[in-house]
């Protein structure tokens, strides 16, 4: 096996082995769910050169449309999945073939604003309990035969479902699809006059990207039992960038890396601010855990000034260079 | 928390009694009845988004106020008393997990604060599953006693059934008989908008008509003209935050409090601090507490603000009291079991600086005497802060949604 | 008299209030366009920048005691020397990679600034009194419009109409749109463009603190003011165009109008309306209502 076929493999036994090893399930299915959800941006901004700033509508949507389909429509808990992958990817379509009309800067406006629609009907729409959210879902049985109640049982579901969309973006970026959307991420006008059909595969790409978006959004519903506006706003749609940006735009495993780290910042960040407090015995550190937005911000900008390759970018770097020496 | 056992308090007798009582009766039956020998409270807030000011790093504060009222050294039944803090950013998720991980992994027995509704529901529903107690102090909506009641969550401060009932019953019965809503288009809005317009109905007054804003509308000028051509008597604001504060703010620009009155429906003193009160004078509001009401809430509230260097919100008086209430319970119950604690809770008549006899009905709403409030003309205002004249006590059996009308499955009919 | 079913006297009142926060977009959308149009980068933190502006009138008068018709020159000033230290330190680094990294940098400014602002003024933020001078209302016959909504049109329709002379018809405004189409060429002729970059992002922002400070006294002032604001000017930017300057000051004007007659017609939608029309322009014309095709 090649070095990079035994990190995914030491990766996948790590996750396998993640809830032996003590780590919290839910945290790590939110995790997992969100590492997802940046692997499948990742696809558009990574491999084709398409900034989405909208990519919340897709998380958000999804999660409204399996909550719905479960609670009120009493879908099985896989169909209820499949119904919210479904409809992401029917919005995808629709934001897609509106934002590939225009390209750079402007393509990340258009799906900025789109979504912020999108936005503004989950919070007025009836069913979605605006800012109180769609709650107490339940998680119900997998295929009618496993019961998901318990929290490790769901979470090697989880895995399953993560594995998956992983393979499935692998096996895109690696396909002759692929190949042609690097081309266009990287001379979109020589794409064109080799006779691809830009456009189609753009949207191609748009479409599977807010698909497994909303996998991963209604998979999150489905652990937490309810959908809330959170993961519609925009501010969501900033957040999945920065996983991707801080874990390695382009790379396969980046995404992964910078939604775990994003997700731990979020929850763990007062705990941090504590154990620096009394280590250190500076009461200032105490404060760290109500300035998550801040921190956020430093860390946008430290990465886009001197660490644009990420964590996973810059240790493929180190290899590189190691091997070329 | 060297510097908060500093803080300088005067414990009362009847406080005094009850923990030597207690201690005494823990020391008989009670020494493996708490879980993982300790009792910790955990205090799931919003710390850097939206409802910062409201809770927040108050409400830690106001925790541990209560845990050092309950006793100076931080016992009960003879078990440390432990509080934990984590700010939820107002992401349901995150303070979903969060409260997970404490009931499962860090032995917490109590959540309390949980601002915001998503919050609220999200934290309730877990704690149903994982057999904890939540004790909601900052939300609003109720749905927490009704639709998604639980026998292991509570909801402590207010609601906006009883904001609604308090606000709409007193200004129809001042004279202000029509009603227009400046009402932001979503669930809360609309609730709060449907319950103070039945108030109205019901005491005889009218609703000239409504007009739905979207959720953090910078300009409200086109609104507040409607709700001028309405020529009703009371344009009453069904939103919160910002948009409360906006729309205020345009009311007085376009002179629409020259002819007719505001009436806040989910206004916190908070809100009152950030507009000054020559924009809000005169308005009606109702809380669950204000901190000068009695010479208990003035001292309590003077240890207070010398910490946090703000007065504080129904929402920290809240807490506070529902931690204290919650040791209490915990104490007479001499276990920190949740069924045995809330049983207790049920069957007490709380007292405390946030409120005398307040009970806690099956529903899991506590029940406790509002206040309609009117802001201060600055004339009248002799300090920082002293923003309120306390118009109304309204009592407790007529100030929540009655248990009869609870569309709670719990509450037996 | 009726116009669509209401009085013809509401109707106008309407149009009016709808011109006044026009004149804001106009404001916002011209700093993102004359900054777009020279470094090519989309300017997330505008509404941080618009945000310091009222928060420079604010602490302007709460701790030095100083006037809004001050402020309203110095805010600018400040916060534009603010935006020349972010270009010179921070914007500047990026011009050689892809556009997407300025728009990523400056939403972390975005979240830092606000961040900063959330931690020491709180949320609920701060009032601020509008200058005697511009208190009570004028009676327009339809209307009574506050003094200071009439100076907010007037005081942004003059700064837009400055800067749309100061680009198209000054020798700088010239430079200006040289250094846009062929930065090199400029260089060549002996122009200092790395200078003349920062002037620009400081000018825009220091546009932005402008309406900042014209915004102080009619909304709240308080950290998240321009997150609020901001995604709606992106709209109003996409449905302009980026092509001509005149055309962003037109479309913010009229995205204003449009918006509030829909807060008469079909309020719940009014916070949607512009994005549909953004939708609505992208499927008939592509470039936006004034833009070039590229």
């Amino acid at each position: 096996m090649s070095r990079t076929g035994w990190v995914y493999a030491g990766l996948g036994a790590l996750l396998l082995a993640a809830p032996a090893l003590g780590v919290y399930p839910v945290f790590m299915m939110k995790v997992l769910c969100f590492a997802l959800f940046a692997c499948a941006f990742n696809l558009l901004i990574g491999f084709t050169g398409l900034l989405s700033f909208g990519h919340a509508a897709f998380l958000g949507s999804a999660g409204y449309a399996a909550g719905v389909a479960i609670k009120f429509w009493g879908f099985p808990t896989e169909l209820g999945i499949l119904f919210a992958v479904l409809v992401s990817g029917l919005l995808g379509w629709l934001v897609g073939s509106l934002a590939i009309r225009r390209q750079g800067i402007y393509f990340s406006m258009i799906t900025l604003a789109l979504a912020q629609m999108l936005f503004f009907f989950c919070l007025q729409a009836k069913f979605t309990g605006g800012e109180d959210g769609l709650q107490g879902i339940p998680r119900g049985t997998l295929l009618g035969l496993i019961d998901l109640s318990s929290d490790l049982t769901i979470y090697y579901v989880v895995l399953a479902i993560f594995f998956l969309g992983f393979g499935l973006i692998y096996r895109t970026i690696h396909s002759p699809f692929g190949q042609v959307l690097k081309a266009i991420r990287e001379n979109e006008p020589r794409a064109i006059s080799l006779g691809y059909e830009v456009d189609r595969y753009k949207l191609l790409a748009f479409v599977l990207s807010a698909a497994l978006s909303g996998l991963a959004g209604a998979t999150k519903v489905v652990v937490l039992g309810f959908a809330t506006l959170s993961d519609a706003h925009w501010s969501m749609s900033g957040e999945v960038v920065l996983m991707a940006l801080l874990g390695g735009l382009g790379t396969v495993l980046g995404p992964v890396v910078g939604a775990f780290i994003v997700v731990s910042l979020q929850t763990k960040l007062g705990d941090l601010g504590q154990a620096l407090k009394s280590l250190t015995g500076i009461e200032w550190f105490s404060q760290i855990g109500e300035s998550v937005t801040i921190v956020t911000g430093l860390i946008f900008m430290v990465c886009v000034l001197a660490f644009r390759k990420g964590v996973v970018g810059e240790i493929a770097a180190f290899f590189e260079r190691k091997k070329t020496a | 928390m060297k510097t908060r056992s500093k803080l300088k308090f005067k414990m009362s007798a009847a406080a005094a009694v009850l923990t030597l009582a207690g201690f005494t009766s823990g020391a008989l039956n009670a020494q493996s009845k708490i879980s993982g020998d300790v009792v910790k409270i955990g205090v799931l807030t919003d710390m850097s988004g939206l409802y910062a000011d409201l809770g927040g790093t108050g409400s830690v504060l106001a925790a541990n106020m209560a845990v050092e009222d309950f006793a100076k050294d931080r016992m009960v039944l003879g078990k440390k008393i432990e509080i934990v803090s984590a700010d939820h950013q107002n992401k349901a998720d995150v303070a979903s997990t969060k409260a997970r991980e404490w009931y499962d992994r860090d032995g917490v027995d109590m959540i309390t604060d949980l601002l915001n509704s998503s919050v609220g529901l999200a934290v309730a529903k877990v704690t149903a599953e994982k057999k904890k107690v939540s004790i909601n102090t900052g939300a609003a909506s109720t749905r927490l006693t009704n639709e998604e009641c639980n026998p292991n969550s509570i909801h402590y401060t207010y609601d906006t059934y009883a904001l609604a009932n308090g606000t709409g019953k007193a200004v129809v019965k001042q004279g202000g008989k029509s009603w227009f809503f400046l009402t932001a288009d979503y669930a809360f809005g609309h609730s709060l908008e449907s319950d103070t317009a039945n108030v109205v109905k019901a005491n005889g007054g009218e609703v000239k008509g409504a007009v739905r804003h979207p959720l953090n509308a910078a300009d409200f000028s086109s609104f507040l003209l409607q709700a001028q051509s309405s020529k009703a008597q009371i344009v009453g604001l069904a939103n919160a935050g910002g948009d409360t504060i906006n729309a205020i703010k345009a009311a007085n620009e376009f002179g629409l409090t020259k002819t007719q009155a505001l009436a806040g429906l989910l206004v916190f003193i908070t809100d009152i601090h950030a507009l000054g009160l020559p924009a809000t004078q005169n308005m009606y509001v109702t809380e669950a507490w204000y901190w000068d009401l009695n010479e208990q809430t003035r001292a309590w509230s003077r240890r207070f603000f010398e910490k946090h260097k703000k007065m504080p919100t129904m929402i920290h008086a809240g807490t506070y009291s529902a931690v204290l209430q919650y040791l209490k319970a915990t104490q007479a119950a001499g276990t920190d079991d949740a069924a045995a604690v809330i049983a207790q809770m049920k069957k007490t008549k709380m007292s405390d600086m946030f409120m005398q006899n307040g009970t806690l009905r099956d529903d899991g709403r506590v029940v406790h005497d509002m206040y309609l409030l009117q802001v201060k003309k600055q004339s009248e205002s002799k300090a920082p802060w002293d923003y309120y004249h306390v118009r109304q006590k309204i009592d407790a059996a007529e100030a929540f949604q009655p248990l009869a009308l609870s569309r709670c499955p719990a509450v037996k009919k | 008299m009726e116009i669509f079913g209401i009085p013809h006297q509401a109707f106008l009142g309407q149009l009016t209030l709808g011109l006044v926060s026009g004149s804001f977009y106009a404001i916002l959308s011209l700093g993102l366009a004359v900054i777009f149009g020279l470094l090519n980068i989309i300017n997330f933190c505008h509404g941080a920048l618009y945000m310091m502006g009222a928060f420079s009138a604010f602490i302007g008068l709460s701790l030095l005691g100083v006037n809004y018709w001050v402020m309203l020159v110095v805010g600018p000033l400040v916060v534009g020397l603010i935006g020349a230290v972010i270009e010179r330190t921070m914007l500047q680094r990026l011009y050689k990679l892809d556009h997407l990294y300025g728009l990523l940098l400056t939403f972390g400014i975005t979240l830092l600034l606000e961040g900063i602002f959330r931690s020491v003024y709180g949320v609920s933020g701060q009032p601020y009194q509008a200058p005697e001078a511009l208190n009570g209302a004028l009676n327009l016959g339809f209307m009574m419009l506050p003094k200071y909504r009439a100076w907010v049109v007037v005081a942004s329709l003059t700064v837009c109409l400055g800067t749309w002379y100061l680009i198209e018809k000054t020798r700088l405004g010239a430079y200006l749109r040289a250094g846009t189409e062929n930065p090199a060429m400029v260089q060549a002729f002996g122009i200092n463009v790395p200078l003349m970059v920062t002037f620009t992002y400081a000018f825009g922002a220091a546009l932005a603190a402008f309406a900042g400070v014209l915004a102080a006294p009619i909304i709240q002032v308080s950290p998240l003011m321009g997150s609020n604001l901001i995604i709606t000017v992106f709209a109003v930017v996409v449905i302009g165009g980026m092509g001509s300057i005149l055309g962003s000051i037109l479309t913010g004007l009229g995205l204003g109008v449009i918006e509030g007659l829909t807060r008469v017609f079909y309020p719940e939608a009014s916070a949607t309306v512009v994005f549909v029309i953004m939708a609505i322009v992208l499927v008939l014309r592509p470039a936006g209502l004034f833009g070039k095709e590229k």
